[in-house]
């Protein structure tokens, strides 16, 4: 584990980030969320070395990670797939819209798909029910009014920007 | 905290005076209001999670958490009205629904305090919403010593509290939230696979059976036990404890950390063997009996005979070779009474001033340095004083492994703003919270203490105002530390120069500051000359006789402080009163009705073995010691013990120094008697008797006094007591000592009169020396007798680890404990093991100059280049096979953290 510390350049990043902080103490939620948004998720060993960087217990990083459902211990895909399945988007089909995607990405849970591009993940209200059923790929790109139908070719939108590169 | 003035509240109609600052459940609860409460303990801050507390405070919305609870002029609070009742039936009706109803098979049951409330809210048996249906979570039973049932947790939180404020490991958070949260490890660990020390404190503190002990379980209803409070037998911490036991097995069945005395361990702590190690008791090992080697074997006798026969040889021996032809080994780990009447029968009796005990192998260097410099030779401040000292130094002492209670309290120091200061060979724990860590070579510590008092008078540091008040001999300790410059020390130790510079700037800028030292500094043949340099260190600087400022020594065994304190030192009787000055002696004429008493001082211990050798000494009585284990060079003991005419064994088990004994008297254990140890922090604590004597042993009080009538003494002792008051006629430091007096909490010695309240703080206004003065002594560096060459390249250096005790006596026998640390490990720098081609667990054979051992490697950071450590614990791998009998000239210690050994991988082929 230390060895990877020092060389995996995702851990540098993330001690670069934690070592400009003007200061340490109460800053884990801050720190959280930067090591999120670098490894994409939350592992054990990234977890390890945030307690030992901030010199606080390892089971209290685990608490607060644990505590807020923005928190993954699970890797997520490059575009996470937020799918709504609050009131309104439900009694519109949200479920329909949710099966669509999983099963054109292979998919069953929210395990990513193999090539790490997607994941799926069901949640509640996204705070747009009068466009429902609505969903979200990664922080921004908001779909309304969708049916079914619609998904593949989103996806598929995706995946050339991704072959492109 | 709580300060003088009072507010006036009124509590169901009354009026009552509450002290500002106290907090209002334990304030009702002391004034005998019936409150129920499941997340409060005396030793933690109150959170109010449980909200079984609650009380209706007139002009406020909600109900109050009277643990929580702001107080108020004028309050008016009602603790039992009808909106409270009903709140607590809905709080622990919700609990209810989330907790088996278990209790017939829970090991709870009978001491579960939600059971206990379940029954006063509900007799009809049927809470508000049942009982929990389905069980959520896999129980924990990976640790040897607690299973964990979170299915009966109630979420009040009091195992992460009491893991995280008191002992500092902060293995248990809140996972998961609202509802679906629980105490859990990182990541969900099983517990065995967590740092977890198993101190056991989060199974004494929950109050259902979601976390108990596991070598408990089964053994025995609460209902079946009584409980005894007494002191811990391991360390010199002298935690107080509750022994809970059956009477009818005569057996332990739990520990506890008692609730009161929380000055000594925070009304909850213990350590792993103060908490786990106790069932050495009835392990079929004990001796049972008296025992006569008959045609070389041991054969079971009476006590007259076994007693008979003793004294008829001692008394032949000192007839026919001289009273100083017997020599006495008393014990750390008896109780002040019997180490007094042993010291007694020495003599008053025998004649001889040939006592001594292992003190002499850990803290002699200690007596004799500070008695030198301050006149009195303990730790200086009470053990919760640590908590005020601005900058901590701590060294040689691996603090959190053999003193863990009170190491739990440096690392809450830390945690709340104190620096610390680690000076040590090894990357022991407590270097994980110290912001300056000085990683020197062993054996170089006299260089680093005068260095540091170097930069100090160099940079003008000191306190000149005490120096010239309190103070004499400053100028030629001033003249003798000034070659040691950074620069020089640097070389000699290997510390960077800037370390040794900011450590110095670090202690002697501080307001308040207290140096931790033990093994590490004492067990060298400069052991005495380190102590001093501490003492010139705290001097110079004004870090002395004050709250968070001293010089405090950690003693290692129960009563090593108190076996000094009553005599069983070859130069002093009880009270340290010197064996050479006439009136002294006189004193003790009179006391002890005698005609003659020997004035010259005796010898050592480690004296004795070799005056066994060359035919001084004939006969040799040892009471509760294992020399063949704990002292350097076995095979020189060895030899020495077989060389006696007569040797005399009283002990709990046998060992391996029983074997050369030709009576064995069989004692019983601590758990068995009454007494007192005196802790590290001078305070004399009652030994509480919980089982009756095992098999046919005898506390070794009753023992001695029986063989002093048999010697021809007329000693009529009816108990323990007897002897305290006797001890307290003769020692001035501990005349106002009486078990009345500390029948609920010890009291620090010097106490010299029923009417003083003891002394918590040495030499707050003058240095106990004869003229008041503190005296500074120049001490100068010299290499250690043995150092790596090119036959013998590394450093060994001896020690403890935190699961075994001593020489293993007992911890051996306690399965648990046992299981957990069954071999010995040699602790090996990783870029050594590489060197010499070792992995981790490999067998390899460490040799020194006096021979060698075998045991698995462990390949540790701890461990500097070119350093092994080994602890003594095993004797199957006694470390004291290889370490070096050359003792330090003032104190006699042996040099147990320095010797040279090399070390080879033992092929397959090889082994024997």
């Amino acid at each position: 584990m230390e060895n990877q510390t020092l060389t995996d350049p995702k851990f540098a990043e993330l001690d670069e980030f934690i070592d400009n902080l003007p200061d340490k103490k109460g800053m884990l939620i801050g720190v959280l969320h930067k090591a999120q948004e670098i490894f994409g998720y939350l592992p054990a060993e990234v977890q390890h070395h945030i307690a030992q960087k901030l010199d606080i217990p390892e089971s209290t990083v685990f608490g607060v990670v644990t505590f807020y459902s923005f928190f993954t211990m699970k890797p997520r895909g490059k575009y996470q797939i937020k799918v709504c399945l609050g009131t309104a988007c439900y009694v519109k089909g949200g479920q329909k819209i949710s099966d669509r995607v999983k099963e054109e990405l292979g998919v069953t849970g929210d395990e990513p798909t193999s090539d790490g591009l997607f994941s799926v993940q069901e949640v509640r209200c996204l705070g747009a029910c009068s466009m429902a059923p609505v969903m979200l790929v990664g922080e921004r790109d908001f779909y309304g009014r969708l049916t079914p139908d619609k998904i593949p070719q989103i996806i598929e939108s995706y995946r050339r920007k991704e072959n492109k590169k | 905290m709580i300060n003088e003035k009072t507010l006036s509240i009124e509590i169901d109609g009354k009026n009552y005076n509450i002290p500002e600052g106290k907090n209002l459940l334990e304030f009702l609860l002391e004034n005998g209001f019936d409150i129920p409460h499941l997340c409060y303990h005396p030793a933690l801050k109150s959170i109010g999670a449980c909200r079984m507390c609650v009380v209706e405070v007139e002009g406020s919305k909600n109900l109050v958490t009277s643990c929580t609870a702001e107080i108020r002029e004028g309050m008016k609070i009602k603790t039992n009205s009808p909106l409270v009742k009903e709140s607590r039936e809905v709080n622990l009706s919700l609990l209810l629904k989330d907790h088996p109803d278990d209790c017939m098979t829970c090991d709870q049951n009978g001491n579960c305090a939600l059971q206990d409330l379940a029954y006063e809210y509900f007799p009809s048996g049927k809470p508000l919403f049942g009982y929990m249906k389905e069980k959520r979570y896999e129980i924990d039973d990976s640790s040897e010593f607690i299973v964990r049932d979170l299915n009966k947790c109630i979420k009040c939180q009091l195992c992460v509290r009491v893991c995280d404020e008191v002992e500092g490991m902060s293995i248990y958070s809140m996972v998961q939230r609202g509802h679906e949260s629980y105490p859990s490890t990182f990541m969900n660990l099983p517990l065995a696979q967590t740092n977890c020390v198993s101190c056991g404190e989060c199974a004494s503190i929950c109050p259902t059976g979601a976390i108990v002990e596991k070598p408990s379980i089964g053994k025995a209803r609460w209902n079946k036990v009584e409980k005894v409070k007494t002191t811990c037998l391991y360390c010199g911490v002298g935690c107080q404890i509750d022994v809970y036991f059956d009477p009818k097995k005569n057996d332990i069945v739990r520990i506890q950390g008692s609730s009161e005395n929380r000055e000594v361990n925070d009304a909850i702590a213990t350590c792993v063997k103060g908490k786990f190690g106790y069932s050495f008791v009835n392990h079929p090992d004990r001796l049972k009996s008296p025992l006569l080697k008959k045609n070389g074997e041991f054969v079971p006798v009476t006590w007259d005979e076994a007693l008979d026969y003793t004294a008829k040889k001692l008394i032949e021996i000192k007839e026919k070779y001289g009273p100083d032809s017997i020599g006495f080994l008393s014990s750390a780990r008896c109780t002040n009474e019997e180490n007094y009447l042993l010291q007694k029968i020495a003599r008053a009796i025998i004649g001889t001033n040939n006592i001594d005990h292992c003190a002499r192998l850990c803290h002699a260097s200690t007596v004799a340095g500070l008695s030198m410099t301050f006149g009195a030779g303990a730790m200086t401040n009470p053990i919760g004083d640590i908590e005020f000292a601005e900058v901590i130094i701590a060294t040689g002492t691996n603090t959190t492994e053999n003193h863990p209670v009170y190491g739990s309290r440096v690392k809450r120091a830390v945690r709340n703003g104190s620096h610390l200061i680690v000076i040590d060979p090894r990357k022991i724990e407590l270097v994980d919270y110290a912001e300056l860590w000085l990683r020197n070579l062993p054996g170089t510590d006299l260089a680093i203490l005068n260095g540091l008092l170097n930069v100090i008078i160099h940079e003008n540091l000191i306190d000149e105002e005490f120096i010239s008040k309190r103070t004499e001999g400053f100028e030629e300790v001033k003249k003798a530390v000034e070659k040691y410059t950074p620069s020089y020390v640097s070389k000699i130790s290997g510390v960077d120069e800037k370390k040794l510079v900011k450590a110095a700037e670090m202690y002697a800028k501080a307001k308040t500051a207290s140096i931790l030292y033990a093994m590490g500094i004492t067990q060298h043949v400069s052991g005495t000359k380190n102590v001093i340099a501490i003492a010139n260190l705290a001097m110079a600087t004004g870090k002395i006789g004050r709250p968070g400022s001293g010089v405090n020594p950690l003693r290692g065994q129960s009563n090593v402080q108190g076996a000094g304190d009553v005599g069983c030192l070859p130069n002093l009787f009880p009270g340290n009163q010197p064996v050479s000055k006439e009136s002294v002696i006189e004193k003790f004429k009179m006391a002890w009705n005698v005609e003659y008493l020997s004035d010259k001082n005796g010898l050592t211990s480690v004296e004795m073995f070799d005056a066994i050798m060359n035919g001084k000494i004939k006969a040799l009585f040892v009471m509760g010691e294992n020399p063949v284990m704990s002292h350097p060079d076995e095979s020189h003991v060895r030899k020495a013990l077989e060389k006696l005419e007569f040797m005399v064994d009283m002990d709990i088990f046998p060992n391996d120094t029983t074997k050369y004994a030709h009576v064995i008297l069989a004692a019983s254990s601590g758990f068995e008697k009454d007494g007192t140890f005196t802790n590290t922090e001078r305070r004399v604590q009652r030994v509480r008797k919980v089982l009756n004597p095992v098999g046919n042993s005898k506390p070794d009080w009753m023992i001695l006094k029986d063989l002093m009538n048999r010697l021809g003494y007329n000693a009529h002792y009816e108990s323990p007591k007897e002897i305290m008051e006797e001890i307290s006629k003769v020692s001035p430091i501990y005349a106002g000592i009486s078990y009345d007096r500390i029948e609920h909490k010890g009291i620090q010695w010097p106490c010299r009169s029923i009417d003083d309240e003891g002394t918590a703080i040495l030499h707050q206004n003058s240095f106990s020396t004869e003229n008041g003065l503190g005296k500074f002594i120049p001490v100068e560096y010299t290499e250690p007798p043995e150092i790596p060459d090119e036959e013998y390249p590394f450093y060994l250096s001896t020690g403890r680890i935190l699961y075994q005790y001593h020489t293993g006596t007992m911890t051996r026998r306690v399965k648990e404990i046992n299981d957990l640390r069954p071999k010995v490990e040699i602790e090996i720098n990783p870029e050594d093991a590489k060197d010499l081609g070792i992995k981790d667990g490999d067998i390899v054979r460490v040799s020194s100059r006096r021979g060698s051992i075998e045991g698995p490697a462990k390949i540790t950071e701890r461990s500097q280049k070119g350093l092994v450590f080994i602890p003594f614990h095993y004797a199957e791998s006694p470390a004291n096979m290889l370490t070096l009998a050359a003792i330090d000239p003032i104190a006699k210690i042996p040099t147990f953290k320095v010797s040279a050994v090399k070390i080879e991988k033992v092929k397959v082929e090889d082994r024997v």
